[in-house]
């Protein structure tokens, strides 16, 4: 099949999302691999452009990224191919997961380890704060301001999507109030 | 019809499932659990730990799980479609009309103020998980461990589950 042939371009996502675990960061490495070297669908330059894009809207950064690669090399329909490819396995796996599952508890191991993996899920979403809020939380501002929107949130009951709102706009208001501030200086 | 409720309540997530996976654990909690009651707090944390075990993003394979729990295969379509929609229109727009918006200044001032509720909202999700499942000393134990293990080891999250796992059986097995 052709290089850049809907079949290709869907098989080169499902590969992608095949073999990629815990989604985002891990799989960037590998996406990078298959479709600047291996396919030469975008320029180094040009992968660079994509992640940025792929992590300033909403998603997941694996699918943003296969819909926009998609979308370069065959338009529409293209970046449709792509997505699809990336989706399926999850779906697929997933879904077989989920079928049986109900039943797979019932056995006492099955339940056993569950036992053990739930108390480890706290663990691995605190790690998650703990990575992603290192780099934010090094100004005093920042920090004040994750304890206030955990509060919110915790306490609060505040909607997420309330609060994700909030965050935007707090950082336009600061981004506002320093521009006036640097064009005040400016004509002082 | 639950399936196009499926499909707007994961197009609502997606929408505001912005700076990394983990975003949409809050998201789920509030919609999935507490506005439509479709899952139970302890089905939310396994489908977290089946969403980490097995490849692919957690926001679909949330979705998926979710959809096929709540009403069946066509549950999991319609859940699917609707977490990748706003991810299709976004990504079509940009594509097609703005490649260098991310790059605006307004835009990155709004990324800037995003990242403190991202990381508040998904430190309250630790909280509600921790409520969930830390019910006695022993599972308080296997919350430590795996912490420390993810923390200060490079091993990968998945072997830190499969470890619990282990420790399950082998505890209440």
């Amino acid at each position: 099949m052709g290089k850049n042939s809907l079949l290709h371009l869907f098989w080169t996502f499902f590969k992608i999302g095949a073999t990629t675990f815990g989604g985002g960061y891990a799989m960037l490495p590998i996406i990078k691999h298959e479709v600047v070297e291996r396919n030469g669908w975008i320029k180094d330059e040009e992968f660079v452009d994509v992640v940025a894009v792929a992590q300033s809207v909403p998603g997941a950064v694996a699918v943003n990224s296969a819909i926009f690669i998609g979308f370069k090399v065959r338009g529409y329909v293209g970046a449709f191919a792509s997505m699809l490819g990336a989706v399926l396995p999850s779906f697929i796996v997933i879904l077989l997961i989920a079928a049986f599952f109900v039943e797979f508890t019932n056995y006492k191991i099955v339940a056993a380890a569950f036992a053990g993996i739930r108390p480890a899920v706290v663990a691995l979403i605190t790690a998650a704060v703990i990575r992603l809020g290192k780099p934010v939380v090094k100004t005093k501002y920042n920090l004040l301001l994750v304890c206030i929107f955990l509060l919110l949130a915790a306490v609060f009951d505040v909607h997420p999507i309330l609060l994700i709102l909030a965050g935007a706009g707090v950082g336009l208001v600061r981004h506002y109030r320093q521009n006036k501030k640097a064009s005040e200086g400016d004509s002082a | 019809m639950i399936v196009l409720q499926l499909y707007f309540a994961f197009l609502k997530i997606g929408l505001f499932s912005i700076g990394g996976g983990y975003v949409m654990l809050p998201l789920i909690e509030k919609e999935i659990i507490s506005v439509h009651g479709w899952l139970t707090p302890a089905q939310f944390v396994d489908i977290v730990a089946i969403a980490e075990m097995t490849p692919g993003p957690v926001a679909i394979n949330s979705a998926t799980f979710i959809g096929y729990q709540t009403a069946g295969f066509w549950g999991s379509v319609f859940a699917t479609a609707g977490v990748v929609t706003p991810s299709l229109v976004f990504i079509l727009l940009i594509a097609k009309l703005m490649q260098h918006f991310y790059q605006n200044r307004w835009v990155q001032a709004g990324f800037t103020g995003l990242r403190p509720a991202v990381i508040g909202l998904i430190a309250s999700a630790a909280i509600f998980v921790a409520r969930t499942t830390l019910s006695d000393l022993t599972a308080a134990l296997f919350a430590v461990a795996a912490f420390l293990l993810l923390t200060f080891t490079r091993l990968h999250p998945i072997l830190v589950l499969a470890l619990a796992a282990l420790g399950g059986i082998l505890v209440y097995g």
